[in-house]
């Protein structure tokens, strides 16, 4: 009778063990979902302009970035703030460059703000998430394509899309590995 | 019904002596015994860490130690009062009372019992030997928030390593407490019948089990993050650390109430007793204790109203916060009820539970304050949430366990304590107590961040005051060690019911309990 | 690690003369501090509410324990009744907090909404933590800087008197202007941090990779002193934040002073629609001179 009932209670910590991991997606759909730290669906433009374009409503959508320190690179919006109307189709470009003469990934997460706005943010492109390259002093321009949905509230005028890049050494790939010894191989081929 | 012969001198079974009985020991009592043991050794080590930190803020301006070096003792002074001296200390009081109070002859798995208490001084000499790391010891607060734990050196992984272990001990505690609450009962022990301790601790020992994996699951989360190229909670590979804290709350709230649940039965143990009278509201008091118990999974978030929810997110975890002080109320009320029109003795266990039901309160108001969003964005993380939790864990855990050892003490070791020294170590503790943290409640509105090894000069006058409050609070709790010392080495022979006609079937036992007791279970009325 | 030679000296000097050394004596501050902010004033208001609310409570309650307390002793012969349940007692007290609670959620409510609606901002402010300093952007102008701790480090280390605003002055303060909505973008660099100014009543977690708003308009000019509240390593004391709120005119000055040059030209050649002045990231201005130089922003 106790084993019974010890081997249950075990049964139930191993349960909520892998409940602590289950939380990291269950928390992944609910941020998409509901928009929590500013988290937003990344669709394909179609689906995201299907409804057409709202004309009547302008929303300006503010553009901010942040490099992290460890990072010798300069990145930023190439523009303030663009206004765009609920439905259509838009495009911003981030501008990076590497300051270093190093190869050198770097890696950059989102984020939109105000949380209610960020639900109805429909990113279609974007270079988040990935390993980015940038050679030594290469410069690159990053494009955006977004799409603010046709049912945002109508409270929300001003939507905040920030980015930060962090430096992705701690998170590279044997590809990503390979990349930078053949760049690195190029560059000390190129100067001797 | 006292069902053992008078044995318990030569007993029956040979167990060995010395170092190698506590070692080897399967029996209950040995084993409560050196939980409350190491629960107290815990507290002082605790104790001492926490006399660094108000040395360091008795004056502005850097003056003993380094920034590093405070962050390291309010952190680790955290966790080995949660996991060293609180949660072991609970269990001890499990081990002692929950078999004796349900009639059965020990807990249920008397091995697993030695090895969960035993994994206790290994967690805890792992933990204190991040200090000697080169980074020092865990210095990210006890809520190990990432990124900053992804930053820390070799002392953060020992402490992970440590909360496993630590973990696994409590897991383990939890299911021989089930086990045996469930399985053990002396026939007609119905579990409406039980003493409310045994019903907090077996709800405690379900939330245990519930939670202490998630945590576990979190800090492994960590140590991947750390050291093996996950990135759950690193934003710099596309982690979230607001992740992190939202597991460490799904675990750390239920905490709180695994800390405090015990300790209410603690209360409803001793009020009565010394009313003459029995518990108001039994069956409430039980659904209480459950639906607080509910109540502690789904709010969480309190916690973290400031990294940034969605409206609709802070307004129901205000909500449901805001809930969790009615069946709180349900049981201060009750246990006010208890007392009402009873026959009232202050001896030093019901001068302990009176001043928990009162200061306990004081932090279940705070903290119903604290629960309100528009106003926790001015308390959170201020010595206000600090004078708070000081106040539910001190003067709500801590001294129920002082007066639990104080009711209890007389049935474990046969005679009676020093009722005046006891009552002194009562004044002292409740007197240096206040001292210290009431002026925090005033600092944290003051504007006073936590966690800071020196301050602007506004908060210098509370300072010195709540320093000078926990040296004393600190030297008091010497005095508790000698009259325990005393106790067990004698005193005035205690009777076996001890005090004027209690109920429970711990008093229908000689005092000192004999070394196995129930071995034929006890007729239940 | 520990000093401890210097600590018995130290200790034994503060003994003797107790709280009555200490260099300035501050008000004694009980209650949050006056706030310059409407939501502020809301959320003094409210707190006074709950707390008093909590105060009759308490009163109450254990105005009824401490009088069983003495009425009901044994020594005074008081025999005990043995009643130990009361439906009706018990629904009473399940009913009445809840309808207190109740009343406290209604207004809180209110209060909340007001917080979180940072729409239709005139101004919009960046505000990144650092291990241990505060960046500001000004979005709209393009004005950047550090904010660093300006005490000296011999007043921390007890060589020398400390100042009035000993830990809550800084190099480069921020100036805002008074009766405009400022939106604030927070985030940080490295590990978490907390912007919180206490008479602002703003406090919001700067978190690496995301990004936070929280908006305060403010009253009255005025400098407005508060620290970083999350733990954020070892500095985590020293990072204070000072707002210097000024009349529109003052901020439209310091703007002009501070604002980069204008832009070079390869930033325009963007083809994206809609494109407003660019964003500067220029040198970081240093106001006053600070001697501690702020790193180059990359
Ligand atoms: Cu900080």
């Amino acid at each position: 009778m106790n084993r019974r009932l010890v081997l249950r209670l075990l049964a139930l910590t191993v349960v909520m063990f892998g409940f602590g991991y289950a939380l990291v997606p269950l928390y992944d759909t609910l941020c998409v979902a509901f928009g929590l730290n500013g988290k937003t669906r990344i669709t394909d433009t179609q689906t995201a302009a299907a409804d057409g374009v709202d004309e009547d409503r302008w929303i300006t959508v503010q553009f901010t970035s942040h490099t992290a320190t460890g990072l010798p690179w300069e990145f930023r919006p190439m523009m303030n703030s663009v206004r765009v109307h609920p439905g259509e189709v838009k495009d911003a470009v981030y501008f990076a460059k590497n300051n270093s003469s190093n190869p050198i990934f770097g890696r950059a997460t989102y984020s939109v703000s105000p949380s209610i706005a960020a639900v109805h943010f429909n990113k279609t492109e974007c270079f988040c998430f990935t390993n980015q390259l940038l050679e030594g002093h290469e410069a690159k321009e990053m494009p955006v394509r977004f799409v603010v949905g046709r049912d945002i509230p109508k409270d929300v005028k001003t939507i905040t899309l920030s980015y930060s890049f962090f430096n992705a050494e701690q998170y590279l790939s044997e590809e990503d590995k390979n990349k930078l010894t053949a760049s690195t191989k190029r560059n000390s081929a190129g100067e001797g | 019904m006292a069902t053992v012969a008078d044995d318990h001198h030569d007993h029956h079974d040979h167990h060995p002596t010395g170092l190698i009985r506590w070692i080897t020991t399967t029996n209950h009592k040995d084993i409560g015994t050196l939980y409350l043991l190491f629960s107290f050794a815990m507290f002082l080590v605790g104790g001492a860490m926490a006399m660094v930190i108000r040395a360091e803020l008795f004056q502005p301006g850097l003056q003993i130690v380094d920034p590093h070096f405070f962050n390291q003792m309010t952190t680790v002074h955290a966790l080995v009062m949660v996991f060293g001296a609180v949660m072991p200390g609970m269990v001890g009081f499990a081990n002692w009372m929950i078999p004796i109070m349900i009639g059965a002859p020990d807990m249920a798995l008397p091995r697993l019992n030695n090895w969960s208490f035993w994994i206790l001084p290994f967690a805890a000499t792992l933990l204190l030997s991040s200090f000697l790391t080169a980074g020092g010891g865990p210095a990210a607060g006890w809520t190990l928030y990432a990124p900053l734990t992804i930053q820390g050196g070799m002392g953060v992984d020992l402490t992970i390593f440590a909360v496993h272990m630590l973990g696994i001990s409590s897991v383990l505690g939890a299911i021989n407490v089930i086990v045996t609450i469930f399985n053990m009962r002396a026939p007609g022990m119905d579990f409406m019948k039980m003493p409310l301790f045994v019903w907090t601790w077996l709800i405690t020992a379900f939330l245990l089990i519930a939670v202490m994996p998630v945590f576990a699951g979190a800090v492994t989360m960590l140590l991947t993050d750390r050291h093996f190229g996950t990135a759950f909670f690193n934003p710099a590979g596309g982690g979230d650390p607001v992740l992190f804290q939202h597991i460490f709350w799904f675990f750390g709230h239920p905490e709180v109430y695994i800390m405090i649940l015990p300790a209410f039965g603690i209360i409803s143990a001793i009020i009565p007793t010394f009313s003459r009278k029995p518990l108001f509201g039994y069956t409430s008091m039980v659904l209480a204790v459950a639906g607080i118990a509910f109540l502690s999974f789904i709010v969480w978030a309190h916690h973290m109203f400031t990294v940034g929810m969605p409206l609709i997110g802070e307004v129901y975890f205000m909500y449901a916060t805001m809930l969790i002080a009615v069946p709180t109320g349900v049981k201060v009320f009750n246990w006010v009820a208890t007392m009402w029109r009873g026959s009232l003795t202050f001896e030093t266990p019901m001068l302990f539970a009176i001043g928990v039901v009162v200061l306990f309160t004081i932090g279940g108001l705070s903290g119903l304050m604290l629960g309100i969003t528009p106003a926790d964005f001015q308390y959170h993380d201020t010595y206000f949430v600090v004078a708070h939790f000081h106040y539910v864990l001190f003067s709500g855990s801590v001294m129920a366990m002082m007066g639990g050892v104080y009711y209890w003490l007389p049935k474990w070791t046969g005679h009676m304590y020093d009722e005046k020294l006891g009552k002194l170590h009562f004044w002292l503790t409740t007197i240096f107590f206040n001292i210290t943290f009431f002026p925090q409640h005033f600092l944290g509105l003051a504007g006073m961040p936590r966690r800071i090894p020196d301050y602007a000069l506004q908060f210098t006058e509370f300072n010195v005051i709540s320093s000078l409050g926990a040296f004393g609070l600190g030297v008091s709790q010497l005095l508790m060690a000698y009259i325990v010392y005393k106790c067990v080495k004698g005193g005035e022979k205690a009777t076996d019911e001890v005090w004027d006609n209690p109920e429970g079937l711990e008093w229908t036992l000689p005092s000192p309990a004999p070394y196995h007791t129930f071995e034929t279970p006890p007729v239940i009325k | 690690m520990v000093r401890l030679n210097k600590a018995f000296t130290v200790s034994l000097s503060a003994l003797i003369p107790l709280a009555v050394a200490t260099p300035v004596f501050a008000e004694w501050g009980l209650n949050l501090p006056t706030p310059v902010t409407p939501i502020g004033e809301g959320i003094l208001t409210l707190h006074n509410w709950i707390l008093l609310i909590c105060t009759i409570i308490f009163v109450g309650v254990f105005g009824v324990m401490f009088y069983s307390l003495y009425a009901h002793r044994k020594s005074k012969g008081h025999k005990p009744s043995q009643f130990s349940h009361s439906t009706f007692a018990e629904i009473t007290w399940t009913v009445i907090p809840t309808l207190i609670l109740i009343g406290m959620a209604i207004p809180s409510t209110a209060m909340l909404i007001k917080m979180e609606d940072t729409s239709e901002a005139d101004l919009t402010v960046k505000i990144t933590g650092y291990q241990w300093k505060w960046r500001y952007d000004y979005l709209d102008s393009g004005v950047q800087f550090y904010s660093n701790l300006s005490t000296d480090r011999n007043e921390i280390l007890n060589k020398n008197e400390k100042g009035e605003n000993y830990l809550l002055e800084v190099d480069n303060q921020v100036v805002l202007p008074i009766g405009k909505k400022i939106r604030f973008l927070i985030t940080a660099n490295d590990v978490i941090h907390s912007w919180w100014v206490p008479q602002l009543a703003v406090k919001k977690d700067a978190i690496p990779g995301f990004i936070n708003e929280v908006w305060t308009k403010i009253n009255e000019p005025g400098i407005y002193r508060g620290q970083c509240t999350e733990l954020c390593g070892r500095e985590h004391g020293f990072m204070p934040v000072v707002v210097k709120a000024v009349s529109v005119e003052e901020f439209d000055a310091w703007v002009a002073e501070n604002a980069p040059a204008e832009e070079q030209a390869e930033e325009t050649q963007s083809g994206v629609s809609g494109g407003q002045t660019l964003v500067a990231v220029s040198a970081i201005s240093t106001e006053d001179g600070a001697d501690d130089p702020a790193p180059a922003i990359r």
